[in-house]
């Protein structure tokens, strides 16, 4: 499931990373902050008023603010 | 024999509490300047080890890893790495981990130990990192890592003396430098987060205030209302809370001009030091109150860890005009002062939108231009309320600021669709762990941004001012012509040639005369004018009466709107113009700046002008 599809609140793991969709420096930057195949991920908090965009995600023991459009090229899987 | 001390470099992620563990060692005794070459500033201090032996340190600026991806980074590699020419390399390393987040910031930690310099690692935030419910056992993450690692809470000052004592020892006994290991950053990755995972001791659920605050504060709709109230609050408090002290300082410098027209003959050195010094300086920096407010809450903002929520809560709405939350916060400096603002825009990933956003930032209405909009509006606005309380004055002041903003954002949409072509941004941030301002930290950073505003005063404003005063009382005046001293002067002169140009957006021969010097500092314009009117004021009780009401009577409104339109739009300071070339290389972009801004602050002001004629006014 696409991290901007996951719902709120429930864990779930990074599967894979699209690395070839998003642009080098965001690709550079998601890499620093953490986000890598394995790693645990939640979504925390969706948008404001009517919009659906950024996105709050906890990875690892941080909080990390992104776009619905990046979030879509993280693959995750629900962790039993 | 004289030494230099050793060079010690707090180096860590963006959120670890450097400069909090800064402050903590060196106290007040700090020096701001830039790296050689580069923009970057350069925090540096003095520590001392327990015999008193003095040690420099430098705070680095936080980045996630040696291969940067903004200007910031790219000066913390060069350093780390002895790269930076003019800038000696470190004689040691303090990694500053976050305890709390071992997973993200050993990473950056293994890098940096690579590199084969004496290194401590400051394990800092341990009391958040407890507080959370995590238990981390110090002794295993040294092992682990092979450098010695001191438990710290900079905040509370626990753990300084142990640090460095340690810092000490391995300065005195350096391990072997070694050649940096190079392993790939998967490998690299996956040995931090092992590392972590075997540190930890223990893991309960903790209380979790991040999320819980994080819950109301990034709400959908409440996060809105909580964003706009503490802008509107700010503002409020910028404006209620200086009151007491501006009227302080306005005595003081009354009382100053009183002082010296007691002891000294009247005469021309009397003129240059009541009539240009004392109301040029003294009209200036009667502005500190604010200015110091205004920062204040932007401090507050940024070490509660709330900048960042906020930029969450814009980014949406800046993504419509092309910019994204990352702009937020450079935007929101701005209005303290547009040079910040400017500096803070290296923080942006994309250089797009890092240039749309300089070229905008002196559209916020920077604590400058408050000097000349409550003089104008306080001469001309009637002090009437409109209504459940809110004052006209106080209302055309926000529709001011306001005015200033969509002009922003008009100009960053246009900017972004055809300027730098620039079809998408992005947003992507770690929001840190909100945690309570140390009233001691923004102690320093407040005094350290009063005492760049003061010695603006004593040195830019100053020297225009006393340029001024000199262009307006030479030549003199034949004694009984019926000109008048100004228009007599120089400047007076000067501002004859101006007029045709600016007289068909209402303005006058003292706005010409104004908006010359104002070009060196915003406030200088209302130094300007307070000049003008004290040169040609016929007897001490003219000159006695404040600028205010004198303006009211020789002004028509549609004058004085017209010069509030061009100051939202208003020229560059020079030190703008001067910020931007630097931070974006060349000329090219402050002329284009300088220029746009140019056009739609004429536009505006005669708009204004001619929509209040036809009005009457």
């Amino acid at each position: 499931m696409q991290l901007d599809r996951l719902p709120l609140n429930q864990i779930a793991v990074i599967r894979s990373i699209d690395w070839e969709s998003l642009p080098d420096q965001e690709g550079h930057r998601l890499r620093s902050l953490g986000f890598e195949p394995g790693v645990a991920i939640e979504a925390l908090h969706k948008g404001i008023l009517l919009w659906r965009d950024p996105l709050a995600v906890r990875i690892g023991r941080m909080t990390v603010a992104l776009r619905t459009k990046v979030a879509a090229a993280i693959d995750c899987e629900i962790s039993a | 024999m004289t030494q230099m001390p050793p060079l010690v470099a707090l180096v860590g992620n963006p959120n670890a509490g450097k400069s909090a563990l800064f402050n903590a060692l060196t106290g007040a005794r700090q020096k701001i300047a830039n790296y050689p070459g580069v923009t970057v500033e350069r925090k540096s201090g003095r520590a001392s080890f327990s015999d008193g032996r003095p040690v420099e340190m430098i705070d680095l600026p936080g980045a996630y890893s040696l291969d940067p991806d903004s200007l910031d980074e790219a000066v913390t590699r060069d350093v780390v790495l002895g790269n930076l020419a003019g800038h000696r390399r470190p004689d040691a390393l303090v990694i500053v981990l976050d305890a709390g987040n071992l997973d993200n910031h050993l990473r950056f930690a293994l890098e940096l130990i690579a590199q084969g310099l004496p290194t401590v690692v400051a394990l800092n935030m341990i009391d958040l990192a407890e507080r959370d419910g995590l238990r981390l056992d110090a002794q295993a993450l040294a092992r682990a890592l092979g450098v010695p690692v001191i438990e710290t809470v900079a905040v509370r000052r626990r753990g300084l003396e142990p640090l460095m004592a340690q810092l000490d020892q391995i300065l005195k006994a350096p391990r072997p430098v070694t050649e940096p290991v190079a392993i790939s950053v998967g490998a690299q990755n996956q040995r931090a987060r092992d590392i972590a995972r075997a540190a930890i001791v223990s893991e309960t659920a903790g209380r979790q205030w991040t999320r819980r605050l994080d819950a109301i504060l990034l709400h959908p709709v409440g996060g809105v209302v909580i964003l706009l109230s503490l802008l509107f609050l700010m503002f409020q408090a910028v404006y209620g809370w200086s009151e007491a002290p501006i009227g302080w300082i306005e005595s003081g410098f009354a009382w100053l001009s009183d002082g010296i027209k007691n002891v000294m003959p009247d005469g021309l050195l009397r003129s240059f030091l009541t009539d240009g010094v004392i109301a040029g300086v003294g009209s200036v920096v009667v502005f500190l109150p604010q200015i110091l407010i205004l920062f204040l809450f932007i401090l507050l903002l940024e070490a509660s860890g709330y900048m960042t929520r906020a930029a969450f809560v814009m980014d949406r709405m800046m993504a419509a005009v092309g910019l994204s939350g990352h702009s937020f916060i450079p935007l929101l400096s701005s209005f303290a002062c547009a040079i910040p603002g400017i500096m803070a825009t290296r923080t942006i990933m994309d250089q797009k939108e890092r240039l749309a956003t300089i070229l905008i930032a002196p559209l916020m209405t920077c604590s400058a231009r408050l000097p000349v909009y409550t003089v104008i509006i306080g001469a001309f606005i009637p002090a009437s309320t409109v209504g459940l309380g809110i004052g006209l004055q106080g209302l055309v002041l926000f529709g001011l600021y306001i005015a200033g903003i969509l002009g922003a954002m008009l100009a960053a949409a246009v900017i972004q669709r055809f300027v730098t072509q620039s079809r998408t941004s992005s947003f992507l941030i770690e929001m840190p762990r909100y945690q309570w301002p140390r009233l001691g930290d923004i102690a320093i950073n407040l005094w350290q941004r009063a005492w760049v505003f003061l010695r603006r005063a004593g040195t830019i404003i100053f020297a225009a001012t006393i340029v001024l005063w000199a262009l307006l009382s030479f030549p003199k005046a034949p004694d009984g012509s019926n000109v008048s001293q100004v228009e007599y002067s120089v400047a007076g002169r000067i501002a004859d040639g101006l007029e045709p140009i600016v007289s068909p957006i209402g303005f006058n021969h003292d706005i010409a005369l104004a908006i010359i010097p104002a070009m060196a500092a915003r406030e200088v314009a209302v130094s300007a004018l307070a000049t003008v009117y004290a040169i040609d004021a016929a007897d001490e009780d003219a000159a006695a009466t404040s600028l205010g009401p004198k303006l009211a009577a020789d002004w028509s409104l549609a004058t004085a709107l017209a010069f509030l339109a061009w100051f939202v739009f208003a020229p560059q300071c020079i030190s703008t113009i001067a910020v931007t070339r630097r931070e974006t290389n060349g000329w090219k972009w402050p002329i284009f700046m300088v220029s746009y801004l140019f056009v739609l602050a004429y536009a505006a002001a005669g708009i204004t002008y001619w929509t209040a004629r036809s009005f009457g006014l």
